[in-house]
């Protein structure tokens, strides 16, 4: 029984983050229509976690018999899931309200996906792995259908859900092969058996399905195909967190898997990984010009950013691995903050969508647009930002795991990427237009906005923070 | 041929003649007894494989919950004219064929290539872990903590299902 408890208390992260939700549906439960305590609770809940998560980094370790790893790599990842679920949470208040979806349903439910987020990144067991994926999936897809009585939030989640079944069948499929040529489920057990089983046909197949799996939760070509239409029709705010935080845990996997388990070597599927990037980075960032919607064409730039990442687990060594943890920092707070601001500019109505309503939003709004201007140019890759240094890494990996093409594919599509997000700028600064911001953007908002561009700003000037915490991840 | 690969046999081979079957019917209900069938017949390779629990709850879970689940679908539905369902032959049809059968030819390719490893017999281990007391002993020690995160999914699940489906909100 003790053991227990010291389990518990190690992974404190998730602990904390799990009980947050057991008492934000007893909250539900007993005040009825008062959802501002639950969103109120939630952000505290979740920020708790990421402080304890941040103190129990540096304490590496396994619990539950092995079902669990703390510290470290967890601990990283739980600390910007918990950060991010807390900004969205904050930034939906008021957009929710102003839709009418003001709910404290939407609260509980993106706790519990947090907490599933968590469990990936914290897995050693293809059973949490799993579990992890199906908690946070679940509870996206019922986000995504939340304004229920929208055809496009209807369409967003029915296909989600679909499409995520099919691929969560991927991910299943790919588990009971590698169990069956391992005979353990086990990441230790896994990567012990490794070197024997790595060019087993069983074992290869069962990856290569897992990859399959995985990369549908990332939105990679050529599983991407639900991402545009579900980030349209899911309430912005619900697609900033599966854009950003649930990309960043399905990375998580990623890593888990073939940096710790699979030992860097990715079991002979690199080149498969290097092809899914390049394909994805092409596609996305090819496709995002032709876009009129802005939440289209952040869901293209999303696939894109997928296949500058997987570049960086397909480079398979130490600068991709802290290049991947890096940009999904960088990204999470950029895009959040990019998709705040859509959330802002968007009417009640699903309307003020397109880019064209941008045009002359510094005149009606000068923070809003000086503030999305930072997210475009971090998109970009501009540097001080942090996005260019998310890139510069994941590259410099590239070119280190002898992958020189997938850098140039890289660094050609970004200069592509620059026309579509600089596009946005041009239009905010130097066109007349009735730009006209829905509402006065609450308090909460703006400061949570202001507080992922200078971290935006931050990152990009001292990545060293996530460059050391990154050496000390397993 | 030992009593085990008769067994195999038939069951695989009602297995594969109900899942056929399923998907050539044209009245919804029929491939729903199909499904039954080929429910039962998977139970049925379960137990060959000394995997008692599995085969009872298959049985228990699938071909009795969520068949009448099934059932209960179709007849609200109300399907009169089941050709409305069907489409023609397009030629996104032809080329799905043609990557699904160039796709099966490779995998019996590779299967056929390098079967080693692939044809171990039934371990041992195989007939202590499929038993309800295995099963048991080790979702309440070894397997508690996805046991506990199965619980969490599900309470998030219901969560949803009733925000989505419920009537009036509030």
């Amino acid at each position: 029984m003790n053991t227990y408890l010291t389990d518990i208390l190690q992974s404190g992260a998730l602990m904390i983050t799990t009980i947050t939700g057991i008492v934000l549906l007893l909250v539900e439960a007993n005040r009825r229509g008062r959802p501002a305590t639950s969103f109120a609770l939630a952000i505290v809940g979740l920020l708790a976690a990421g402080m304890t998560a941040l103190i129990q980094m540096p304490a590496h370790g396994t619990g539950f018999s092995g079902m669990v790893q703390t510290g470290g790599f967890a601990s990283f990842f739980a600390a910007l899931f918990a950060v991010a679920g807390a900004m969205t949470i904050a930034l939906s208040r008021s957009y929710l309200a102003r839709i009418g979806w003001f709910r404290g349903e939407y609260a509980i439910l993106t706790v519990f996906a947090v907490v599933g987020m968590m469990l990936i990144a914290a897995s050693n067991d293809l059973i949490i792995l799993f579990l992890g994926v199906e908690l946070m999936s679940v509870c996206l897809y019922v986000l995504a259908g939340l304004a229920r009585v929208r055809d496009r939030s209807n369409e967003a989640a029915l296909k989600y859900f679909l499409l995520g079944a099919f691929a969560t069948g991927f991910l299943l499929y790919g588990i009971a092969l590698i169990y069956g040529a391992v005979g353990s489920t086990n990441f230790e057990a896994i990567s012990a058996a490794f070197p024997a089983i790595s060019a087993h046909i069983m074992f290869l197949a069962g990856a290569g399905l897992v990859v399959v799996g995985l990369s549908f939760k990332v939105s990679a070509v050529p599983f991407h195909m639900w991402a545009p239409d579900v980030y349209e029709g899911a309430p912005t705010t619900v697609s900033a967190l599966m854009s950003t935080a649930a990309k960043a845990a399905a990375f998580s996997g990623f890593l888990v898997l073939f940096v710790r388990t699979f030992h860097f070597v990715g079991a002979g599927l690199n080149t498969v990984l290097a092809v899914i990037a390049a394909a994805s980075m092409i596609l996305g960032n090819v496709v995002a010009i032709a876009q009129t919607n802005i939440k289209r064409m952040l869901a293209y730039s999303s696939i894109a950013h997928a296949g500058y990442m997987l570049a960086g687990v397909a480079a398979a060594n130490a600068i991709g691995l802290m290049g991947v943890a890096f940009y999904l920092v960088a990204y999470a707070f950029m895009n959040i903050g990019a998709f705040a601001v859509v959330s802002m500019v968007e009417d009640d109505h699903e309307q003020h969508l397109t880019l064209d309503d941008y045009a002359g939003l510094s005149k009606q709004r000068p923070l809003v647009a000086a503030l999305m201007a930072v997210f475009m140019f971090a998109l970009a890759g501009v540097p001080p930002f942090a996005g260019f240094f998310g890139k510069y890494y994941v590259f410099l990996a590239a070119v280190e795991g002898k992958m020189t093409w997938l850098a140039i594919v890289g660094v050609l599509t970004s200069l592509i990427s620059a026309y579509y997000y600089l596009r946005i700028v041009v239009l905010m600064y130097f066109r007349d237009g009735a730009a006209d911001v829905a509402a006065k953007p609450s308090v909460l908002t703006m400061v949570t906005v202001v507080l992922a561009a200078l971290l935006v700003l931050q990152l990009g000037i001292t990545p060293s923070v996530v460059v050391q915490a990154a050496q000390r991840f397993f | 041929m030992t009593l085990e690969s008769i067994l195999f046999i038939v069951f695989a081979a009602v297995g594969l003649a109900s899942a056929l079957l399923l998907v050539t019917r044209r009245n919804p209900i029929i491939s729903a007894l199909y499904l039954i069938l080929n429910f039962f017949a998977l139970a049925g390779l379960y137990l060959t494989l000394h995997a008692q629990f599995i085969a009872v709850i298959q049985i228990l879970v699938y071909a009795g919950a969520i068949m009448v689940l099934f059932v209960f679908v179709i007849m609200l539905l109300n399907l009169r004219d089941e050709r409305s369902l069907r489409e023609g032959l397009s030629w996104k049809k032809v080329f799905a064929a043609g990557v699904s059968f160039g796709l099966l030819m490779e995998v019996i390719y590779i299967l056929m290539t390098s079967a080693s490893g692939m044809t171990e017999l039934l371990p041992a281990k195989a007939t202590e872990i499929g038993t309800v007391e295995a099963i048991g002993s080790r979702l309440f020690t070894r397997f508690l903590f996805p046991f506990e995160v199965t619980s969490v999914l599900l309470t998030a699940a219901i969560v949803g299902a009733i925000l989505l489906a419920k009537k009036k909100l509030d």
